[in-house]
């Protein structure tokens, strides 16, 4: 065990050629994760654990690996955001209005990661219903990023904060993440992690607890740009159980990681230069640019016109989905319901119900949703955000459209801050969080996270890259020249 | 747009949220707050712009109208705050 004792800071792809060289068991490399979650309870990262559970897959797992029969995840223990169903499983989607919510049925995500052998060790703390960008609107209290340079606890981001901090943390290989307006990204970058929103379409939606439908879209976190290959094609590909999941070809996006950029156009958009972006921020960007320039590639400077009103369109878009999906948590079919007082009604129980369950940033974008849909607002707002909506996909098309085949972005405007620090912003400084990520979202592009280097004060910063739809390919090549020359290794000191 | 106190009750009842009188002021002003960020949106010229329906220019796929699934009383009932004899069980609505 001694050679194999610190096996959970192994990245997947070393792990799957230890597994199948059998320099280690599933069930070893399991429990390494299981006693490094053990002693991580002050990250708050793990909200259900489930060992029984993981160290029965590793033992399946090790049976197909010992009969020739080894998928790349086979044996590979992962956490699984609490957005996701799993079978048997709490999942509540960090809200206590989903308390005691126990699946009857498992994702189409889980249940491809189950189906390669993939082992689940518990599932990952995040915001209530992934609408934030700290993990603080969490039922279980925020989780803790595993950076501390200081006194200051800080936030790993959001809403997959939960993910970024077990897969920073080495809890566990990889995780399982979902991204409406940038969380995977902005969580990533918080870390020192990798993470990719894919395509919208990619990755079935089934079984994942809705926020925001037509923005949501689930992809892998983990240790390296070649880790997120191997999640991605296991999570990927058609689900007829999810009308939006495109019917394509999922292609072998670990064989596409060539480190050739040779002659490709890598797009910077100029609208992205925003006021009061921190300095280190934006030689952090100069940086890649210059990394990707070495590389061979061709930095062109790009307009994206419609970019700064990408915020605004999407705080009108995902509360007018989310006040709609939400609606079927009404305390009748599962959850959380409201003690009734004598001669309470159903219009009492629903909205007693609902008062209780949601927490405050779920409600007010419930009722902003509501707002911006009723009669007489819905073209004022819902519409015209829409419309938005299109050209800033427009901007998209055309950049590429002249040839454009990445574009290189901040992550995120700054590096990860401390918890409780934007207790005080208003709603709308808190969204700013967002203005780097919601383009990806609005337009349905994939974006990838990669970890560049620490800020002054020693906390990673990341940058992102965009790609074409259905690039995941072209883009994570793109994110591997960047993560070799960038050569970010630096591990967060153990103190919990 | 600036919403008052009754606006901010009318919303809440329409999102079926009970919100006690006491909290209406706050959630007004919050609500104002992110209503007028929205306003930028207004600067944007979307003449002969046709509002977003699918990020991906696909058709949503149709399957055949057949039955997949089913007899599963037992599984969708599990969840449910109060289930009695094969029902989820609520308060009275017709009076």
């Amino acid at each position: 065990m001694s050679m194999t004792g610190r096996a959970n800071t192994w990245t997947i792809a070393a792990a799957r050629d230890a597994l199948r060289k059998g320099d280690i068991s599933a069930v070893d490399l399991t429990m390494a994760c299981l006693t490094a979650i053990d002693a991580s309870d002050a990250l708050n990262a793990f909200v259900h654990k489930t060992p029984e559970m993981a160290l029965e897959q590793a033992r399946a797992a090790d049976v197909r690996i010992a009969g020739g029969d080894a998928p790349d995840l086979c044996g590979i223990p992962l956490g699984i955001k609490d957005v996701f169903c799993t079978k048997g499983v709490p999942s509540q989607a960090a809200s206590n209005i989903l308390k005691g919510f126990v699946p009857e049925y498992e994702s189409t995500v889980t249940s491809k990661l189950f189906g390669a052998g993939a082992v689940m060790l518990g599932k990952l703390n995040m915001d209530e219903f992934a609408m934030g960008s700290a993990t603080e609107s969490s039922c279980y209290g925020p989780a803790v990023n595993p950076w501390k340079v200081d006194d200051v606890l800080r936030t790993p981001g959001g809403s997959s904060g939960g993910s970024a901090a077990a897969v920073a943390a080495d809890l566990c290989l990889g995780a399982t993440g979902t991204d409406t307006g940038g969380s995977i990204r902005q969580p990533a970058a918080f870390t020192g992690t990798t993470g990719i929103k894919p395509t919208y379409g990619r990755v079935s939606r089934w079984g994942i607890v809705a926020y925001a439908s037509s923005l949501d879209q689930a992809g892998p976190m983990g240790k390296s740009v070649r880790d997120l290959a191997i999640m991605l094609g296991a999570m990927a590909g058609h689900d007829a159980k999810d009308s939006t999941s495109a019917n394509m070809e999922v292609p072998d996006f670990e064989a596409a990681l060539t480190g050739d950029i040779r002659g490709k156009k890598i797009g910077i958009p100029r609208e992205y230069r925003i006021e009061g972006i921190p300095a280190e921020i934006d030689a952090l960007w100069a940086q890649g640019r210059e990394m990707l320039r070495d590389a061979g590639a061709e930095i062109v400077d790009i307009s994206l016109p419609h970019a700064k009103y990408a915020l605004p369109a999407y705080y009108v878009i995902a509360p007018a989905e989310a006040s709609s999906n939400l609606a079927r948590y009404d305390g009748v079919r599962y959850g959380h319901r409201a003690a009734l007082a004598a001669g309470d009604g159903i219009t009492e129980m629903y909205e007693k119900t609902r008062a209780e369950g949601f927490g405050p940033e779920t409600q007010r974008r419930i009722m902003v949703g509501t707002y911006v849909l009723s009669a007489g607002f819905y073209d004022a707002y819902y519409n015209r955000a829409r419309k938005v909506r299109a050209l800033i996909k427009r901007d998209f098309e055309q950049a590429f459209a002249a040839g454009i085949e990445a574009i290189l972005a901040p992550a995120t405007p700054t590096s990860a801050f401390g918890l409780g620090e934007m207790d005080k912003a208003t709603p709308v400084e808190v969204y700013l969080n967002d203005v780097f990520t919601v383009t990806a979202n609005l337009a349905g592009l994939p974006g990838v996270a990669v970890p560049m280097g620490l800020d002054s004060k020693g906390l990673p910063m990341g940058l992102q890259l965009l790609g074409r739809p259905w690039d995941e390919a072209g883009l994570l090549n793109h994110a591997y020249v960047l993560e070799r020359a960038a050569g970010f290794v630096a591990k967060p000191e153990k103190w919990w | 747009m600036s919403i008052d106190i009754d606006t901010a009750r009318k919303v809440a009842k329409l999102a079926r949220i009970r919100v006690e009188e006491a909290a209406l002021p706050k959630l007004a002003e919050q609500l104002s707050g992110i209503l007028g960020f929205m306003e930028q949106l207004t600067e944007v010229d979307v003449t002969g712009i046709e509002p977003m329906v699918s990020v991906t220019p696909m058709r949503l796929a149709r399957r055949a109208d057949v039955v997949t699934d089913g007899n599963q009383q037992a599984a969708i009932l599990a969840n449910a705050p109060d289930a009695r004899e094969g029902f989820f069980a609520v308060p009275k609505v017709v009076e």
